[in-house]
């Protein structure tokens, strides 16, 4: 039977791309951010999971604002990246798993999670950037993955509440998989950042390390917060937290947290990497 | 026909893109979205007040693209990272971006943020648990 064995939560964020694209990992912004990965890497390699799950949001490359799933997943075999408008060089295609995205989808559609089934989806870097700072570059990834997009960016937005909830009907959806296969599940996005306004620039670090603490913890404390109370304490663009949640719900009532990492700035937010298992 | 107030509204220096103005400025952010195609930025780049013509801009829309008004086409109605689309090839970041509507530049925008890390990791030490190097 497949097998939820960790999540992860990460930065998405365009600029970390760059960094790794342009060899700055290492340069004094970016090296306490890029090493807080190295737990996560050594976890990886010893686990080799099958397949990951990157939960994230599409930022106008797949979906335009004329269709926008609450929740998408990718049914496809394969993934491409491409052009999201500023020329980078796309990188090599994901392969996904048709067969599981589909049982996926049906379980989570009968669990009254009305998911939108893709058959064609372009990654963006809200994809991208978590598959090249988990796993590195590569012309073939190493590990199978599929995108569930979640709209954090036309308004209204799920719940923290409701995405807690499909991570809860996710890890029903996997683990009555009849494969064996070890699987990740990704939250991307966050932490509290805001792009636009008069209030851009703002980063909350007492809200952001209190929603660690809680998504270790105490998930009902984050999942018990309105949208509006989250963009008011996290910023507008800092909903995007609210996706860590699909994976805390993914992994089980207790968790144990075998890594946290907490960096601020990384461009306008603030990162946090976590690594969990599920516990007793 | 009304539109619905929401609580997010008072969030100061805020602007919560939702479906009141996702629809007022559906056509613009449409514009934006074709540049994912380099054939588009081009056709764009050749006769922009046509493309914008194109796409059914309005005439306060079309002036602001045209002039490249990247504040005044985030006030608006674009979307952030629809806008990102439009400014970041023409060397305006989305920092920059943030910065205009304080009117600071984006060298100032960025120390500002800077200033986040001071202290940091005596904070996190504090807290207890957080992975250090």
């Amino acid at each position: 039977m497949a097998e939820i064995i960790g999540g992860i939560t990460t930065s998405h964020i365009p600029a970390v791309g760059n960094a790794i694209s342009d060899g700055l990992t290492q340069e004094h912004y970016w090296k306490r951010f890029f090493d807080g990965y190295q737990p996560v890497h050594q976890w990886l390699e010893e686990k080799k999971p099958d397949l990951i799950i990157v939960v994230y949001n599409d930022h106008g490359l797949n979906f335009f604002l004329d269709k926008v799933p609450t929740f998408a997943i990718g049914c496809a075999d394969a993934y491409q990246n491409a052009d999201e408008g500023w020329g980078l060089k796309p990188t090599a295609p994901f392969d996904g798993d048709a067969e599981f995205s589909w049982h996926v989808a049906e379980s989570l559609i009968n669990q009254e999670f009305d998911m939108c089934t893709c058959q064609e989806m372009l990654v963006d870097h809200g994809f991208v950037n978590p598959m090249r700072v988990l796993f590195g570059d590569h012309e073939v990834w190493p590990i199978k993955a599929i995108p569930l997009a979640v709209n954090t960016v036309q308004h209204p937005l799920p719940s923290a509440r409701r995405c807690y909830k499909l991570g809860q009907a996710l890890k029903v959806a996997i683990d009555s998989y009849p494969e064996d296969m070890k699987v990740v599940i990704a939250g991307t996005g966050g932490m509290s950042h805001q792009l636009q306004g008069e209030r851009a620039g703002m980063i909350n670090v007492d809200y952001d390390l209190e929603c660690i603490e809680s998504i270790i913890n105490d998930p009902d404390w984050f999942a018990d917060q309105s949208t509006d109370h989250i963009m008011e304490q996290a910023g507008t663009e800092g909903i995007e937290t609210i996706m860590w949640m699909v994976m805390r719900g993914a992994l089980g009532e207790k968790v144990n947290c075998l890594h946290k990492h907490y960096h601020a700035p990384i461009s306008n937010t603030g990162a946090g990497v976590l690594l969990l298992e599920g516990g007793a | 026909m009304v539109w619905k107030k929401h609580d997010y509204e008072d969030i100061p220096g805020s602007y919560v893109f939702d479906g009141k103005i996702a629809h007022s400025a559906y056509a613009m952010n449409k514009l934006f979205y074709s540049f994912n195609d380099e054939s588009c930025r081009e056709e764009f780049n050749a006769d922009p007040a046509a493309y914008c013509d194109k796409f059914g801009l309005t005439d306060e829309q079309k002036a602001l693209v045209v002039k490249q008004d990247f504040l005044g086409v985030l006030r608006s109605g674009a979307n952030i990272y629809y806008m990102a689309k439009f400014a970041i090839p023409r060397g305006v970041s989305v920092q920059d971006a943030g910065a205009a509507f304080q009117g600071i530049t984006g060298d100032e925008f960025r120390e500002k943020l800077l200033e986040k890390r001071e202290g940091l990791e005596e904070r996190l030490k504090k807290e207890g648990g957080y992975w250090n190097g």
